[in-house]
């Protein structure tokens, strides 16, 4: 026999983003229990969320555990009958069941008892408390009192069921039962339920408990809508979380608000009213937008004139804002940034300004560039700024626009916080890329100069996005700035960044561990060359001489190490031995005129060519002759070998089979 | 059509029958009606409590002169404090927007994420933005902390915002359009206000002389909060005319704010004096109250 299982935590509304992350905690405890219990994982498992409710489902839960044996010890073999009558009273059972047992301390009498499963009823109503209050939010409440319970919001009703059965517990005085709760409008606040017929009930009344049919009403309802919105799956995802039964309706604003920026438009659209943009055939911004409400239709249209009149009051105010800014240039906004703080302790937004202009002169930046700087953070101060914050930057670039400036100047300003993500593009003219870098290297110098350096999750200033910023800027843009004269020598700093570089070049363009520690160790300062040798490395690396000559390099090294020999004495030719020795020596010589001047792949396959005769010093060769003066010599042409082959990667480090 | 007044009456009839207390506004300036002693001081310690009024809260820097139809210097709050939360506190709100004749079957109610907290008060909670077909209608909190103590018993405060709720029911693209009472506007009642607030706020205020009584009343307060410990018999010790000083100076600071007199250095330290003004009597207040 096996049961079906159902259990629904009913909440208050659950902010949408942290649903998926609850609802795969709740899945893995879940299972975490019933293998720790010796339940056999019941199948079909499943996991659903709507705002209000938090759900887990299983199929074939056994009834209970299966039995199991359990040794029971009593006294040693040589132990007198008496002993022996006790201890098999004591346990209920007759001498003649008690066997000897073998164990480590020799050999005594005990009897194997059955030890019954538990139901696993009984399991789960001891374990669901503890499951449920064990999710993990970003950020809980209380709601019964001071020492009560903490959930993400207060929990309204339970329903646990396995198979017809009521599984009992109490969570901040509400009590398990079998009664759900419908949509608040539309469906019944009060439904009695089985695990067979749940998810039939709620869609009865107005809940669509599964995320992905949610998904699929709303654009199924907007394909229905014969507008066509801006795809924007991040939208589509928070309003599956947001609706229990979700309805697309279509609604218009007057064109006139086109003529504010489409950023501005699509801001208040998107992020103020969670609504989809939509463009014209030709991609420009259409005097529409879609709204999806959590009900299920819209007869008389009064929810469609709601949301119009709402989104017309916020234009205005957009338009108020936009027409307000303008009466003052980004130049006449500059004095205003002394009273802007960028940190206490590093000063005004205008001293910040000041030290972006110096930084972006030094960085080579044309007259635009400084410009672009010097005007850069003055849209702080504008009134649609401080209403979209988010826009910061963009609109400043969108005023330099209005006034005329130029588009080397506006672009950079409009960019200057790009890439904000590591998937974000980097700005797209260079005085925007200097401008940013600028930006973030003037934070990340700043707040490490005090000490405010990141620990752990701890990142108050989003300095790991800035230097992250600072790294695909200088990839992506190929700009050969090198990094390290820019870091004011702060050691701190340049290991920060160096941890940063190492990340993006592992984790966001896939290059392997190995091949990065190779390319860092041999030095680092401009990025873009980084990047060609590290490309040069992966190129060169499936090539058969390569990893052996990885390898011989790491024993070079391990040589070297071991003979403590710190370098510094040149390779005397008269005390190379002919044969092996001396081809060596001639080869790295070759080698070397060879790989000067040239890109970094073919210098690699120079190097790597050296690989046959590597080999056979180490076959032939003894490095600890018995001359000191021999030994000497061999070190250091071993030592001149790793250092004058080592400038483009660190071969040692790369991690091989050999 | 239900007048501005009409929808206030019926609110606070509903509140009423639901046991709260109806208070009239306080008489001082304030923000929001969270910071009438009504509900700061009451929301602390172990005694239930339900109370609803209808509080005007300034905002100096929200003034628009009148010109803006949505933003205004002074609006008006009705708050609603359910202390502790009634389990069914969702249903009892959405009955409230019933009882003044939205029909919620016929409109889209969301609840979206929106955590308040208010430095200067050492107050936060959690809770939603209650959105009507859009509009953001009704600040739902349910208190964690006030006055840098956590709560015993949790609250729910409910804040509607009557101007927007009045627009949305009445159709009103402007919130001067909207009819206060049958025959007159809101403009007619509160458009001076706008204006000459407007003025005073951003032009005109003294702001020496605002950073005097600043410190005035800043002083006051500490005077008394300083006396306190030693006061005698603790029951008779003026501990809310030292938080109506707290109240003074907020309403202080905003105005230099929006005099743009404030720097955001200047701005943490002084959010930073006001909030130990308003910890401090929020603890005198939970020991006076035991």
């Amino acid at each position: 026999m096996s049961l079906p299982f159902l259990l629904e935590i009913g909440t208050e509304e659950i902010p949408d983003w942290m649903i998926p992350g609850a609802l795969e905690q709740l899945g893995a405890s879940f299972r975490a229990l019933l293998e720790t219990s010796g339940l056999a994982a019941g199948t079909g498992l499943r996991v659903d969320a709507t705002p209000r409710r938090l759900v887990l489902r299983a199929e074939n839960l056994p009834p209970r555990q299966a039995d199991t044996g359990e040794l029971v010890t009593g006294p040693p073999k040589a132990a007198p009958a008496k002993a022996l009558e006790g201890f098999a009273r004591k346990q209920g059972v007759r001498v003649e069941d008690l066997s000897l047992q073998q164990t480590p301390k020799g050999e005594y009498y005990g009897y194997r008892r059955t030890v019954a499963g538990r139901g696993t009823l009984d399991i789960l109503s001891q374990a669901l408390p503890g499951l449920i209050l064990g999710i993990h939010f970003p950020k809980t409440m209380y709601w019964t009192g001071q020492n009560g319970p903490r959930f993400i919001r207060p929990i309204r009703w339970l329903v646990a069921l396995l198979g017809d059965e009521v599984v009992p517990f109490t969570i901040a005085g509400i009590e398990s039962g079998r009664i759900t709760s419908g949509h608040r409008r539309l469906g019944s606040p009060r439904i009695e339920v089985s695990a067979a017929d749940f998810e039939r009930k709620l869609a009865e009344n107005f809940v669509i408990l599964s995320a992905d049919a949610r998904r699929a009403r709303i654009e199924q309802g907007i394909a229905q809508l014969a507008v066509t919105p801006a795809p924007d799956p991040d939208l589509l995802a928070k309003l599956v979380h947001l609706t229990e039964y979700p309805t697309p309706i279509a609604g218009e604003f007057s064109p006139e608000y086109l003529s504010l920026p489409e950023e501005v438009l699509i801001t208040v659209m998107r992020r103020h009213q969670n609504y989809f943009s939509v463009r014209d055939a030709g991609g420009r911004l259409a005097p529409r937008f879609i709204a999806v409400m959590n009900t299920s239709a819209d007869p008389g249209g009064l929810v469609r004139q709601g949301n119009e009149r709402v989104l017309r009051a916020r234009f205005n105010d957009a338009r108020f804002f936009w027409q307000t800014d303008r009466r003052k240039t980004l130049e006449e906004r500059l004095p205003g940034l002394a009273h802007v703080t960028f940190q206490a302790r590093l000063g005004s937004y205008l001293e910040k300004t000041e030290r972006m202009v110096a930084l972006v002169r030094e960085l080579g930046g044309d007259e635009y560039a400084v410009e672009a700087a010097r005007l850069s953070k003055c849209d702080l101060t504008t009134e649609l700024v401080k209403e979209f914050t988010e826009l910061q930057g963009v609109v400043g670039g969108l005023y330099a626009r209005a006034e005329g400036k130029p588009e080397q100047v506006w672009q950079a300003i409009y960019d200057h916080y790009q890439p904000a993500a590591m998937e974000d593009p980097i700005p797209r003219n260079l005085q925007g890329r200097l401008v940013s870098l600028a930006d973030k290297l003037d934070t990340l110098r700043g707040c490490f100069s005090i000490g405010l350096i990141p620990t752990g999750s701890r990142d108050p200033f989003a300095l790991r996005r800035a230097a992250q910023g600072v790294i695909k800027i200088l990839v992506e843009g190929r700009l050969p700035v090198p990094l390290k004269p820019f870091l004011q020598g702060n050691s701190e700093l340049e290991s920060f960044l160096e941890d940063r570089i190492w990340y993006y070049f592992k984790e966001i363009r896939g290059f392997r561990y190995d091949e990065v520690n190779a390319v860092l160790a041999a030095g680092w300062s401009g990025l873009p060359g980084l990047e060609d040798r590290l490309q040069a490395v992966r190129s060169v690396r499936p090539t058969e001489n390569f990893e052996p000559l990885a390898a011989s390099f790491k024993r070079i090294r391990n040589i070297l190490r071991q003979a403590q020999f710190e370098g510094g004495e040149a390779v005397q030719p008269g005390l190379l031995e002919p044969g092996p020795e001396s081809d060596l020596y001639a080869a790295c010589e070759q080698v070397r005129r060879e790989a000067a001047g040239k890109d970094y792949l073919p210098a690699l396959e120079a190097i790597a060519s050296l690989r046959p005769k590597v080999d056979l010093f180490f076959d032939k060769v003894l490095v600890n002759a018995p001359d000191e003066r021999i030994r000497r010599n061999r070190l250091a042409l071993l030592h001149t070998l790793l250092a004058e082959f080592s400038s483009i990667a660190d071969f040692s480090e790369i991690v091989t089979n050999h | 059509m239900q007048s501005f007044q009409e929808i206030i009456f019926k609110l606070k009839q509903y509140w009423a029958e639901r046991g709260c207390v109806i208070q009239e506004p306080y008489d001082l300036e304030v923000g929001a009606g969270t910071m009438c002693p009504e509900t700061f001081l009451r929301v602390l310690g172990s005694k239930p409590y339900r109370v609803a009024y209808v509080q005007p809260s300034r905002r100096p820097a929200d003034g628009r002169y009148g010109e803006n139809p949505n933003r205004l210097y002074k609006h008006s709050q009705l708050q609603v404090i359910l202390k502790p939360s009634p389990a069914d506190v969702i249903e009892q709100y959405l009955g409230s927007l019933e009882a003044i004749g939205i029909d919620l079957t016929r409109h889209d109610i969301k609840f979206e994420e929106d955590n308040w907290e208010s430095p200067t008060l050492g107050a936060w909670g959690i809770g939603w933005q209650v959105m009507l077909d859009g509009l953001e209608i009704t600040q739902f909190t349910y208190f964690q902390q006030c006055g840098g103590i956590d709560l015993e018993l949790v609250p729910a405060e409910l804040t509607y915002g009557l101007e927007r709720l009045t627009a949305f029911l009445q159709g009103k693209d402007s919130v001067y359009d909207i009819d206060w009472a049958p025959g007159v506007t809101y403009g007619d009642v509160r458009l001076e206000d706008e204006l000459q607030y407007s003025v005073y706020n951003f032009e005109l205020a003294d702001v020496g002389m605002l950073w005097q009584l600043l410190e005035l009343h800043e002083r006051e307060c500490w005077r008394l909060l300083q006396a306190w410990p030693e006061a005698a018999d603790k029951k008779r010790f003026p501990l809310l005319p030292a938080y109506d000083q707290v109240l003074k100076c907020s309403n202080i600071f905003n105005t230099l704010d929006s005099r743009g007199a404030i720097s955001v250095t200047e701005r943490v330290g002084v959010i930073a004096r006001v909030r130990k003004l308003a910890v401090g009597v929020a603890a005198a207040w939970v020991e006076q109250q035991q």
